[in-house]
């Protein structure tokens, strides 16, 4: 079917600006794979080089195991999801989805069939008569989903497409592609900027920061073995803390100073050699948890600053003196601005970075 | 939004319709004298006609040649306008989008043609045409108008395709069209208000122009209106209810035009492309 092979990808503009360095992936047939980053850092070039509106600097970009680097995008066989929709604005519902067949020269009867099939998936039977102006955001991105299942097509590409509607559209849209994805068994890859689709929809996860991919991963391992703090930070929300600690070791006990407080980190041999040195410490808010006595080197002291009750969970802002930090509590626990509170974090799921290279340092 | 009081709405509108009169009457004189005599023209110029008659275009048509006139102005412009608007839209398109060397230095150079005023060239022209053996031909008009249109349409038909959103043609090129289909199937239709204003801008040019028949054509039947109408003017005489039926039959069409572009103006024609 479609394997899509990205090998030393690289894109330079003018000559100099570099958009993407030496990006290396392998999106597997039937996979779903979302590029994810914070605006700027090339996952919409490397979509664009992907569906050939953009030239490729360097590697090569292999579809089925074919270089497809000089290959125009009309002899690709993907279809492209655009952000802002890009529909005909002079064509009808029906006329923009058909456009790509009557390229194609598909019979008039295969149109007719595609096109109601794939109206009535998207549930847009009704407004194959109308024209983009006179549709709503929401059923907008529909049509741009339905041009492309018309075309059939080895891979699907989404260039964030579901960024220009409303919160609520968003989450149902998000489970409509997920849905799509399981029934018509395509490759896709997805670029977006919010980590929760990129965790929520794919199969697996390409982290981009700069240009450089930063971690390649099931949604679940970026969350739980984030590579760098980079990617630790990024996924997950709200997001992972972060506190700059020292490590120290005595009595072949390893403990970490963040200079308001000293905790001991139980199984910490494998820091040792970091002794003396800077860490960066990072604990996710739902392993820190609320305990109402202070232990000695097993708590921290802080000062809330900030209480969000979201119903199911508290989000509690907290501040220790040097780092500010959040932590999901219980919606039981009564918890009030401007109070001392004790927490104690879980070890066993906290990471910690080089503080140099910020990479993660292994157990 | 502005509101207005009413003394404010009164004096703007008091402006406007004498600002509306001013314009219509000479117009409205034209017409009307179309209708009468010669002799009923100089005794009561602003008055209407005793009777209306159509002698005098009836007249003008067959007799003074308005017929013939009338045919070549309209082939004239024709494919004058069409030439103008083909090879300036693609001008424009490959302008706007594609990234080439030379492509400021090229656009510029298109542009020079508003600066320079093309009857200061008239000579060189008139031996050009001369020597590729076109005077005295419709060809020569052909020719002049849609070189003398290229400039303008160019222009403005290049900043019209930059504001047409770049992922309508990239979703076009994944759905497999060339670049021609693109610029055939996409961007035309979306033109349509800024060809329109092309279009109505040339029309004026090249249906009112007098000066390069009158160089370039000798022969009465390749005459086209401005030119023809200076036959009314004759060494001793003028003629003058032909003249304003001549005039009259010479400015319906423009008037046609405006009616049908006009709805064209109105754009809109993006909205709902993207949000």
């Amino acid at each position: 079917m479609a394997k899509v092979e990205l090998k030393g990808i690289g894109k330079v503009y003018d000559g100099n600006v570099r958009a993407v360095d030496n990006a290396n992936i392998v999106v597997e047939d039937k996979e779903f794979l979302v590029l994810v980053g914070p605006s700027g850092c090339g996952k919409s070039t490397t979509l664009r080089m992907i569906a050939g509106l953009e030239d490729i600097s360097e590697g090569e970009l292999l579809i089925d195991g074919k270089v497809v680097n000089n290959v125009p995008p009309k002899d690709r066989d993907i279809a492209m999801v655009f952000q802002n929709y890009a529909l005909y604005p002079h064509m009808t519902v029906y006329d923009n989805m058909a456009f790509g067949l009557k390229i194609r020269k598909f019979s008039k009867e295969e149109i007719v069939k595609r096109v109601n099939e794939a109206a009535k998936i998207l549930d847009i039977e009704e407004l194959l008569d109308r024209k983009p102006k006179a549709l709503s955001g929401g059923q907008r991105q529909r049509v741009a989903v339905g041009r492309a299942i018309v075309r059939q097509p080895k891979v699907f590409l989404f260039d964030e497409p579901l960024s220009n509607l409303d919160a609520k559209l968003r989450v149902q849209m998000r489970a409509e592609i997920s849905s799509l994805h399981n029934r018509l068994k395509a490759t896709m890859i997805y670029v977006t900027h919010d980590q929760v689709e990129a965790m929520t929809m794919a199969d697996k996860i390409v982290v981009l920061k700069d240009g450089v991919i930063q971690q390649i991963g099931s949604p679940l391992d970026l969350y739980n073995k984030p590579a760098n703090k980079f990617v630790a930070g990024f996924i997950g929300s709200p997001p992972m803390n972060f506190m700059q600690v020292t490590a120290t070791e005595e009595n072949g006990k390893v403990f970490i100073d963040e200079g308001t407080f000293k905790m001991e980190v139980p199984g910490g041999e494998y820091l040792k050699s970091y002794v003396g040195k800077n860490l960066i410490f990072g604990i996710r808010p739902e392993d820190i948890s609320y305990v109402p006595e202070a232990i000695p080197h097993k708590t921290m002291n802080a000062h809330v600053t900030v209480v969000e009750p979201l119903g199911a969970e508290i989000h509690v802002y907290l501040y220790t003196g040097k780092h500010q930090f959040i932590a999901r509590v219980a919606p039981d626990i009564n918890i009030a601005v401007d109070q001392k509170l004790n927490f104690t974090v879980d070890f066993s799921k906290a990471v910690f970075f080089d503080g140099e290279t910020e990479l993660v340092i292994n157990k | 939004m502005f509101r207005l009081n009413t003394l404010q709405k009164t004096v703007i509108l008091t402006i406007l319709i004498i600002w509306a009169l001013v314009n219509l009457f000479p117009l409205g004189v034209m017409v009307v004298s179309g209708f009468k005599t010669t002799r009923e023209i100089f005794l009561s110029p602003f008055s209407f006609p005793a009777h209306w008659s159509f002698k005098s275009y009836k007249e003008a048509w067959s007799v003074a040649n308005f017929s013939t006139y009338f045919k070549n102005s309209i082939i004239v412009t024709i494919v004058s306008i069409t030439a103008t608007l083909f090879i300036a839209s693609m001008a424009a398109y490959v302008l706007a989008r594609f990234e080439f060397p030379g492509r400021r230095a090229l656009y510029l150079f298109i542009l020079a043609g508003l600066v320079l005023p093309v009857r200061l060239a008239i000579i060189p022209i008139f031996l050009l045409i001369r020597k590729l053996g076109l005077s005295n031909t419709l060809v020569s008009l052909y020719i002049v108008y849609t070189a003398g249109g290229i400039s303008f349409s160019t222009f403005l038909l290049t900043n019209f395709f930059k504001s047409i959103p770049m992922d309508i043609e990239d979703a076009a090129r994944i759905d497999g069209a060339s670049y021609f289909r693109v610029y055939w199937q996409i961007h035309l239709p979306l033109l349509r208000p800024a060809l329109a204003t092309v279009t109505v801008f040339n029309f004026i040019r090249v249906w009112n122009d007098f000066f390069f028949p009158l160089i370039f054509i000798n022969d009465n039947t390749k005459k086209t209106i401005p030119l023809g109408i200076q036959n009314f003017f004759g060494e001793y005489s003028i003629q003058w209810d032909l003249l304003f039926a001549g005039l009259n039959i010479a400015v319906i069409p423009i008037i046609i035009f405006f009616i049908i572009l006009s709805k064209q103006f109105i754009g809109g024609l993006t909205e709902g492309a993207i949000k």
